[in-house]
């Protein structure tokens, strides 16, 4: 009979899984999401009576607030979508051309490489990765070095969801605009975390989630697009009722309608505004989490390094810029210790390859994967002191 | 009574976004139903005092919020 550890349901939770999805979310969230479910609760554009006009409002003033994090000028350049997966897949399914050549990286989550591999076996494009350092890093002349003369897309994700170590974007971007190489960018993970402008950056298509760093409820992100992309350079992936020009059957050209057909999560976008509220309203902004994240990183890893036998951290502290720390104990299967974690000590965290098999491989942990820790803003040096105990003791017990 | 115009627009989204910005302006202005003479759309237009539909065309032209036309109201 497998013996179980009681479940320690009435240990405090610590939520180490944010890059997964933040938690806990502000309370201001939760208020957002249930003020439109209980005193809104009409269809944006689909009627004229107040209440459709109100929820419009709330799906406007969160494609502001994004607009204005993403630094683009004209708000309907924000398209939203289910989740950044999503808006992933309309940037590359939308965009390519049959022939193209696109670059990606080696360290890309698989909502990245999964539609990129698919174009490729259907043999609609030829696709190079990138490979980068065993930190993750990419050296920007490596982008150069691969492009021919049929390359018309570069994709890379801003930061790691496995090292939490963040992209030159800037170079590659200037680089890709000298080309007129569309320049697509998965930010999942960095969107409210690392500040970046578009524009400065040279980026043609952002892909962002609502649910992470935006503290948002899950179901939220989406897609925005260059002030100066020309919206029929990229196709609709879906098509249907919009609100607009009811009287075509075609679908409207005009954005963001263009690619957003059906009810939009109202519900989600009014929690989403609320929690890029909250993020701005911290002591020194996206700033200041940031520094708050750097701190639990550098205090975890000092400790676990110097204290955690066998403990080796997949990158260096000063390297991690968003509070993402992958780490392995030498001996010790990750989902063992991290089931331990959540069943003894209530820690959240996440054992395996995290969607990422080539950033595994990248870093030499394919295939056995790692033990996730991801920071939020509620996370506590408290938190990460009973973490690195905890830890202390699943060590001191293997055999 | 002072004559009255209407802001016609592609999407319910611009609508708004115009909405947005003429009560940012402090413009006398209203959101409603696109009367069907207008436009067999189901969206919203917005009413405006004529008087006001040279300083309504300027904010909308500032703001780059495009619309379809302005048209006296019946």
């Amino acid at each position: 009979m497998l013996k179980n550890h009681e479940l320690k349901s009435d240990t405090p939770v610590i939520y180490f899984d944010n890059a997964a999805t933040s938690f806990p979310k502000p309370r201001s969230v939760i208020d957002g999401v249930v003020d439109y479910i209980t005193n809104v609760g009409g269809n944006p554009g689909r009627s004229g009576h107040r209440l459709a006009v109100e929820a419009g409002q709330i799906v406007f003033n969160a494609r502001q607030m994004v607009a204005d994090l993403a630094g683009v000028a004209n708000p309907m350049h924000v398209i939203f979508c289910a989740n950044a997966t999503e808006a992933i897949n309309l940037a590359i399914l939308g965009s390519y051309k049959p022939g193209d050549h696109v670059i990606t990286s080696s360290m890309e989550h698989n909502s990245t490489i999964r539609p990129l591999k698919h174009l490729e076996i259907e043999q609609k494009i030829s696709l190079s990765i990138a490979r980068c350092s065993t930190q993750g890093l990419l050296d920007p002349e490596k982008i150069k070095l691969l492009i021919k003369p049929e390359t018309r897309m570069v994709v890379l994700n801003h930061a790691s969801n496995v090292t939490g170590t963040v992209q030159p974007l800037r170079d590659i971007g200037f680089f890709c605009r000298q080309r007129s190489i569309t320049f697509i960018v998965d930010a999942a993970q960095s969107f409210g975390i690392i500040p970046l402008n578009m524009k400065a950056d040279g980026i043609d298509l952002l892909a962002f989630s609502g649910h992470k760093g935006l503290y948002g409820p899950t179901g939220t992100g989406g897609l925005v697009l260059a002030d100066d992309f020309y919206a029929a350079r990229l196709r609709p992936l879906k098509f249907g009722g919009t609100g607009s020009a009811s009287d075509k059957t075609e679908q409207p050209a005009f954005l963001p309608d263009r690619f957003e057909s059906g009810t939009q999560n109202v519900a989600g976008l009014s929690g989403l505004s609320a929690g890029i509220a909250h993020v701005i309203a911290q002591p020194d902004g996206i700033e200041g989490i940031y520094r708050h994240k750097k701190e639990l990183t550098a205090c975890f890893l000092r400790r676990a390094t110097n204290e955690i036998e066998g403990f080796t951290g997949c990158v260096p502290s000063a390297m991690i810029e968003t509070g993402v720390v992958s780490f392995n104990l030498e001996g010790l299967d990750p989902s063992h210790v991290v089931q331990q974690l959540d069943e003894r000590w209530s820690i959240m965290s996440r054992a395996g390859l995290h969607c990422a098999p080539l950033a595994h491989a990248t870093i030499g942990t394919f295939p056995r994967g790692a033990i996730r820790f991801s920071f939020g803003i509620f996370n506590t040096s408290n938190e990460v002191d009973t973490a690195i105990e905890a830890l202390k003791t699943i060590r001191g017990e293997a055999p | 009574m002072a004559k009255e115009s209407i802001v016609l627009f592609h999407s319910h989204n611009y609508a708004i976004w115009a909405d947005s910005a003429l009560k940012k302006e402090s413009v006398d202005h209203k959101m409603m139903l696109i009367p069907r003479q207008l436009s067999s759309d189901c969206g919203y237009c917005i009413r405006i005092k004529s008087d006001d539909a040279e300083l309504v065309e300027k904010i909308l032209h500032v703001k780059n919020i495009e619309y379809d036309r302005i048209e006296a109201a019946l």
